[in-house]
């Protein structure tokens, strides 16, 4: 049985525009409990601290904080502050905002990156955006510094750094 | 092929109207570690594992990216089927009946506190085209249905409150259950109207909470469990899937599910000693009794009336205080349902216990706008 | 290894498109419909269903798999959707292996749908919300930030250079052009790939493969009904998925270890013990042109950080030693998740019975992997098929 003929009727966008639609928007809000791990680590970030959870039994100091050690299968013990500085693992420099609409010409890129962070155990990273750094000076293995919001704009949100900026 | 299946672990946690103490991910932690201890197994131990879930009630897209964990379940094989939790227990048999897995861990959770346009969520589901520009809210549907259910067999909207009466009491024995109550037949009939003949109190309440249920081929069940849980067998069925091209007043996809679950398992409805059926909405208590076949038609609000299945009556219903009592949780209802059974069969259900329980029967119904639902068979023997 | 013997016996796609005019159901009846037809069987002749579908926000309706039923020909079936993200397509007919190989049933239907084009305005927008919503989301992730950070991660391990990798688009381009449901297939250059807008650095436009609309189906059967069915049935010799940590920014992505994990559940399954011999064609996942070369090595089907080089050495061409993607791959034949995955299966069925005209691989291959992945870094589901 070879497959010659396919079905299917693609519409170019003139057809599309052209054709009965319907539309529709909804309103999904959600509210999410952050609960025991996620919620300590949003308070350390109000405080301008990256909060880390100790496993014992596998050593791991990892992040985001977490209640239980997700591979030794046990709560973890305790709550550690790490560094705020780190090393980037990866990054990559975006021309397109989340909805695949383009930058515009004068609008500086986004630089999202991996960064393995001082303190945590190898190769906790986190994911978060690099700042105050031409594009084309950014390497793999680079040191970066956290540049946090002023305090009394924090609000316990990954948001509350602004940006990892190179160690001069 | 014809592995027997066994439940040799269940773990809980929550079942109230919020938890915000707790995230979805540490809820299920909690329920996982109980049920992996009563199984006697570390996850390593355990072969394979399901979720039952859909991302718009968890507000994720591609929700499965965020099980592994909890479920200790990281870097091994892990799915999520968009399903009841019964349907995932279905699975989870089959796949022993593979030959390849021996133990299984299913689970399920609710968060529906943190939905906070609950009614926009639920009404999505609607058909983009032919229903939702309607601008109803999802639950007219059980108006339509509960309206046509009664008019065909002749069951009443007081018999429908008894069932949530009943419901609501027996809860009051049930430590998990979140919505009990002592409530009177006209409480329920008083209640707000929400889409005539359906009321406030006729709807479930929601709740959130967590099931962790852990399944074995019968070598491992007995060398690992006391007090196995037979899962004899598991259906499900869809009846039509687009709402307007189905006879509103039967519950069919109950019916075919029972069909096949009762020959699968060998034994007839006389064999069931109790049975949790799906009360999201309280006629479809009386709905699902005549559609599994355990009253004629017309037949189920009378039972009611007359204790046929309250506790201590001759087929004791939703012990467990069905959704009404213990609180509707989406994808996980299903769970709590088996959790009763498996309470009960293992003569652990407290003041809620149902004598000499051998076989129960658990069914589960996926809630408007469907018309799916599977059935269990469950036995202590 | 005593496990019931299950086999593809039929099979359907439609076209791949960005934009269809058909429904989701529409779309799920037209490849059903396609694969009943091929296998000489009829709707009743088939006991359940497995649907798999990626996430709901595209086709914009909550629990999808219900509202795809009808067209699904689920109407009083048993009918379940399975979800494992872009693992989906390949993990459907896993799911469906489970019905038939467990004795529940000996004939089961397997479909896959997408309708990526219902969300507006562009359907990369809705990968927004795989983003973990509190550590993730307020930094407004797109979904190509993820793979850019992957590719550049692999690119720099192994020192490879953007036209070792844009290799892998224009073989698939051209190896679609066979192949009737392709959206995207033609002649490029490497140039061609470079050129084209950069997105987010390494990534350009055409290292990637477009979203659209698209549905695919496969029935299985039992050893006794595939034997009655035809001469040639294709049977599912192994099958393999694993679900790595959600916590994905502590991994090195370099190399997808999940993928591996899968891969060996499946091939011990199969009895392979050398896959990069005893595999004669690949159709690993290739959302993205550097993820063909990640699969093949977490498929082990070279050793790590080899894979740029055969496909420059054209080891992987449908002539090669290895054809990879002979089908076109998501990069050539078009990318509606869900039914890529599965269509990439059906490559196998048909190039495994020496029906896949233009497209056949020579040599009478007898044994074939296909592999998908999905989420955040970290689900990889394979199935090994044989003749």
């Amino acid at each position: 049985m070879e497959i010659n003929k396919v079905p299917c009727k693609g519409l170019t966008n003139d057809e599309f525009d052209q054709a009965l639609k319907v539309s529709w928007q909804p309103e999904l809000k959600y509210a999410w409990d952050n609960g025991i791990g996620i919620g300590k680590y949003l308070e350390a970030l109000k405080e301008g601290k990256l909060l880390a959870a100790k496993c014992n039994c596998c050593g791991r100091l990892m992040l985001p904080a977490r209640a239980f050690c997700e591979l030794c299968w046990k709560p973890t013990d305790g709550y550690e502050p790490v560094k705020d500085t780190g090393v980037v693992n990866t990054f990559a420099i975006c021309h397109v905002n989340f909805d695949a609409s383009r930058l515009k010409d004068n609008e500086p890129r986004h630089l999202p990156a991996v960064i393995e962070i001082d303190g945590a155990s190898k190769g906790q990273g986190i994911m978060h955006m690099l700042g105050n750094v031409k594009p084309e000076h950014v390497k793999i293995g680079m040191k970066v510094r956290a540049v946090w919001k002023p305090a009394i704009e924090r609000t316990g949100s990954i948001t509350d750094i602004l940006y990892f900026e190179p160690v001069k | 092929m014809n592995e027997r299946v066994a439940i040799i672990g269940i773990g809980t946690e929550g079942f109230s109207p919020v938890t915000p103490h707790l995230s979805f991910k540490e809820l299920t932690y909690c329920a996982a570690v109980k049920a992996y201890a009563e199984a006697g197994l570390h996850p390593k131990e355990i072969d394979s594992f399901i979720t039952a879930s859909e991302d718009f009630m968890e507000g994720y897209s591609i929700f499965d990216e965020y099980v592994p964990d909890q479920m200790g379940a990281v870097m091994r094989p892990v799915h999520t089927v968009t399903a009841d939790f019964i349907q995932a227990l279905g699975v989870g048999a089959m796949m022993i009946n593979t030959g390849r897995f021996r133990t299984i861990a299913v689970e399920a959770h609710s968060k529906a506190s943190n939905v906070r346009t609950l009614n926009e969520v639920r009404s999505f589901a609607l058909d983009p085209i032919y229903i939702r520009p309607l601008k109803e809210t999802a639950e007219f549907i059980a108006g339509l249905e509960m309206q046509r259910f009664l008019a065909d067999s002749g069951n009443t909207v007081e018999q429908c409150a008894r069932v949530v009466v009943k419901n609501k009491g027996n809860a009051l024995l049930n430590p998990i259950a979140a919505h009990a109550a002592q409530l009177s037949i006209d409480d329920v009939l008083r209640s707000e109207p929400v889409s005539s003949p359906l009321k406030h109190l006729d709807a479930a309440p929601t709740s959130d909470g967590a099931i962790m249920v852990v399944l074995a081929a019968e070598e491992e069940a007995r060398a690992l469990c006391k007090n196995p849980v037979w899962v004899k067998s598991c259906s499900w069925f869809s009846a039509e899937g687009n709402p307007w091209s189905r006879n509103l007043g039967v519950a069919k996809y109950a019916k075919l599910a029972a069909e096949k679950a009762f020959k699968m398992a060998g034994i007839t409805l006389n064999n069931i000693d109790f049975a949790e059926v799906c009360d999201e909405y309280s006629y479809k208590e009386l709905q699902h009794l005549e559609s599994l076949g355990f009253a004629r038609k017309g037949e189920a609000g009378f039972l009611t009336e007359n204790g046929f299945t309250s506790l201590g009556g001759k087929l004791p219903v939703n012990t467990s205080g069905g959704s009404l009592g213990v609180g509707h949780t989406f994808e996980a209802s299903g769970g709590m349902k088996v959790i009763e059974a498996v309470l009960q069969l293992r003569n652990q259900a407290g003041m809620r216990q149902v004598k000499n329980a051998r076989n129960g029967l658990v069914q589960s119904w996926r809630g408007v706008p469907t018309a799916t639902g599977a059935v269990a068979i469950l036995s202590n023997e | 290894m005593g496990y019931r013997k299950v086999a593809i016996v039929g099979a359907g796609i439609t076209k791949f498109v960005r934009r269809a005019q058909e429904t989701g159901p529409e779309l799920s009846w037209q490849a059903s419909k396609m694969a009943l037809d091929s296998s000489g069987l009829k709707l009743k002749d088939v006991e359940m269903i497995t649907l798999g579908t990626a996430p709901d926000a595209f086709d914009g309706v909550h629990m999808k798999g219900e509202y795809l039923l009808s067209g699904a020909g689920g109407n009083n079936k048993q009918y379940i959707r399975n979800f494992v993200g872009g693992g989906t397509g390949v993990f459907a007919p896993i799911h469906g292996w489970m019905h038939v190989a467990s004795g529940a049933c000996d004939v089961c239907m397997v479909i896959c749908e997408e309708k990526m084009s219902s969300c507006h305005p562009a359907p990369q927008g809705a990968f927004l919300t795989i983003f973990d919503h509190t550590t993730e989301q307020p930094l407004k992730p797109t979904l190509i930030w993820i793979f850019a950070l992957e590719m550049r991660r692999y690119m720099e391990r192994y020192g490879l250079s953007s036209a070792d990798i844009a290799r892998v688009a224009v073989k698939n381009k051209k190896n679609a052009m066979g192949h009737p449901s392709a959206q995207v297939a033609g002649e490029y250059t490497v140039d061609d790939i470079l050129n084209s807008e950069m997105l987010a650095d390494p990534v350009h436009r055409l290292d990637i493969s477009p979203a659209g609309d698209g549905a695919a189906a496969v029935i299985l059967a039992s050893e006794d009904v595939a034997k009655r069915l035809t001469d040639r049935p294709v049977w599912i010799d192994g099958v393999g998925w694993n679900l790595d940590t959600s916590y994905w920014a502590t991994k090195d992505l370099y190399y997808p270890r999940y993928v591996e994990k899968a891969a060996r559940m499946a091939y011990e399954m199969a009895g392979i013990k050398e896959p990069d011999k005893e595999i004669h064609i690949a159709e690993p996942y290739d959302p993205f042109d550097y993820k063909e070369l990640h699969h093949m090595e977490g498929l082990m089907l070279c050793q790590r950080g080899e894979a740029a080089r055969l496909t420059a050495e054209g080891y992987t061409a449908r002539t090669g030693n290895l054809p990879v993607c002979p089908s076109g791959g998501a990069l050539g034949v078009g990318n509606p998740i869900a039914a890529t995955g599965l269509m990439k299966v059906i490559e196998l069925f048909l190039q495994l019975r020496g029906e896949a005209g233009e497209r056949q691989v020579p040599g009478k291959p007898r044994c074939g992997v296909a592999q998908a992945w999905g989420d955040l870094m970290q689900v990889g589901t394979v199935i090994v098929c044989r003749s």
